[in-house]
């Protein structure tokens, strides 16, 4: 019963995770602009997100989803009219949605250098601002939905 | 929360940028140096950046491995009347080249600004992070 109030907030969830991991991967890149031999990294968001949330669902339903640092597992009941403490929802935790990008990928250089560093200043600073922005709506929703939901339950 | 490491990796940019931007301001400070009694002139100094993993793998700092010096000849200008002048009559001058330390010195400064917007733009989220639900 409880799923169906937070899948919407775990989907909002792992999309934040995954906005705040690439946003660590271009912080990288922009770093090292002036490395040489470094070679740009990045992942696709929509491939990423899209095995987060397939890892999750199926996590979710078998007995092998990782816990949240150990208490949601414990959840039990002591009467058979207690709703099952399955967790089932907020068990992802933040090691399987950082392992949904798989492996980075490797920039291509757009205008080769000769220092073989493959750094687009541009489009990575580009990247930056537009993943910034994208956190910050995925935010936002985040927000909404938990106001949606508080009146909901307040009924006010 | 992976995004604090965004810190770490900027702030290592950061300070490796300066160490460069103080070699280009001492090989500035020295463009017009002469030798010394002993023959030997200032040397131009470079640094040489490296990448350098921070825990995950995403995260790549910067690290300055070793600055090397020059092997570029130096500047020989003839001037007897000159007191550093050898017993040629030449004046050996530093190796720096003007044009490259303001090259550089441009390059440095673009890039620890860059560096700088990306750790305030970070801090924007993550404080907007703080007020989640709120």
């Amino acid at each position: 019963m409880l799923d169906k109030m937070t899948n919407r907030l775990d989907f909002l969830g792992n999309a934040l995770v995954l906005r705040s991991e690439r946003q660590r991967v271009l912080a990288s890149n922009i770093a090292n602009a002036d490395t040489p031999g470094f070679v740009s990294r990045d992942f696709k968001f929509s491939d990423a997100l899209t095995a987060a949330t397939a890892s999750t669902s199926e996590s979710g339903s078998g007995a092998t989803r990782m816990p949240m640092s150990g208490y949601a597992s414990t959840l039990g009941t002591t009467d058979r009219r207690h709703i099952p403490g399955s967790a089932t929802s907020s068990g992802t935790t933040v090691s399987t949605v950082a392992q949904a990008y798989g492996k980075l990928a490797y920039g291509v250089q757009t205008q080769p250098s000769m220092d073989n560093n493959s750094v687009d200043l541009d489009r990575e600073r580009a990247n930056f601002a537009d993943n910034a922005v994208r956190y910050e709506a995925a935010l936002r929703f985040i927000n909404g939905n938990a106001k949606t939901m508080l009146s909901a339950i307040q009924g006010q | 929360m992976s995004m604090f490491s965004i810190f770490n990796v900027s702030g290592s940019a950061i300070s490796a940028q300066s160490q460069r931007l103080n070699v280009v301001a001492s090989n500035l400070a020295n463009v017009d140096a002469v030798a010394g009694p002993d023959g030997k002139a200032y040397k131009a100094r470079q640094l040489m950046f490296q990448a350098e993993p921070m825990g995950p793998e995403s995260a790549t700092g910067v690290r300055v491995t070793n600055i090397t010096e020059s092997n570029a000849p130096g500047r020989r200008v003839h001037d007897p009347a000159h007191p550093s002048a050898d017993a040629e009559g030449y004046v050996n001058h530093s190796n720096v080249n003007a044009v490259e330390e303001m090259v550089n010195m441009i390059s440095a400064s673009r890039s620890y600004q860059n560096n700088v917007e990306v750790m305030n733009t970070a801090k924007t989220l993550l404080l907007k992070t703080l007020q989640m639900g709120q």
